[in-house]
């Protein structure tokens, strides 16, 4: 019984994600690699819950991690298509050169 | 013992996977490193028992999302990212930090956390049967939401991604 022994590993690896994911979203200049370091901290989160899941044997954190899934393949498809706008606009996707809002 | 393994590896796996995303120059591999760290985390749900949402992690993530990422960024076929070279600067101290703030925060939440109970041996859990019929039933609502969202998120990125003259 792998997740009674390794909670805290299973645990510890989402965070490690988490924490990876985010500092890849505060640190990075590409918008496409930003993008995925917020699939990264989604997928943290879907672990996370699916642990808990497994552990207490309710599958309805693994629902709700098919559901996140879903409206994550929505989002990428949505955010993928508005880097491709931003793109066509200034021939660049530096995330620095998009202060139009910025005062 | 095969699990055991298992999980070792494929946690090690995924953590270097995902450094190497973040610290890759060129897009082009970190997108080939993010769908090999999703291999690892749908085998992590493989140990968990969790079937169904291994089987969805390696479709649709590793599968239809990573595919349209590698489609994109061969579509604006960027250089190799150049502001990544001064290795150090207030921005990324300060961004390191805050992951450090984040790292602290959660192990003070996991200090006061006792786990309550404790796993019941079952091979019932993910069971895709298990799954399906709970989908068709009490989570009916949400499902038939999911295609709606999709729909709209589908005519969203065609109005966005579409050439305006």
């Amino acid at each position: 019984m792998l997740v009674q022994e390794y909670l805290y590993g299973y645990l510890a690896i989402s965070i490690a994600l988490f924490v990876i994911g985010m500092i890849g979203v505060l640190t990075r200049k590409n918008a496409i690699i930003v993008f995925m370091c917020v699939e990264l901290m989604l997928n943290a989160v879907n672990l996370f819950l699916v642990t808990f899941s497994r552990y207490y044997n309710d599958p309805a954190g693994s629902m709700f991690v098919f559901f996140v899934m879903c409206v994550a393949a929505a989002e990428a498809v949505v955010g993928l298509a508005i880097i491709i706008a931003l793109f066509r606009n200034k021939q660049d996707i530096d995330i620095n050169n998009f202060n139009l809002f910025k005062w | 013992m095969v699990e055991t393994v298992l999980f070792w590896v494929l946690a090690v796996l995924s953590i270097a996977t995902a450094l190497a995303v973040i610290t890759n120059r060129n897009p082009m591999y970190s997108v080939l490193l993010l769908v090999v760290n999703f291999f690892c985390i749908g085998g992590l749900y493989l140990t968990l028992n969790a079937e169904f949402i291994a089987v969805i992690q390696i479709i649709v993530y590793a599968g239809a999302i990573m595919v349209l990422f590698l489609f994109v960024v061969m579509l604006l076929n960027l250089g190799s990212e150049k502001s990544l070279e001064p290795a150090f600067d207030a921005k990324k101290g300060l961004a390191f930090l805050l992951g450090l703030a984040f790292l602290a925060e959660m192990l003070v939440a996991m200090k006061d956390f006792s786990a309550i109970g404790s796993a019941k041996e079952t091979f019932e859990y993910g069971k895709v049967e298990k799954i399906g019929l709970q989908l068709m039933t009490q989570y009916v609502y949400p499902f038939e939401m999911i295609s709606v969202i999709l729909l709209v998120a589908l005519i969203g990125a065609l109005m966005i991604a579409k050439k305006y003259n």
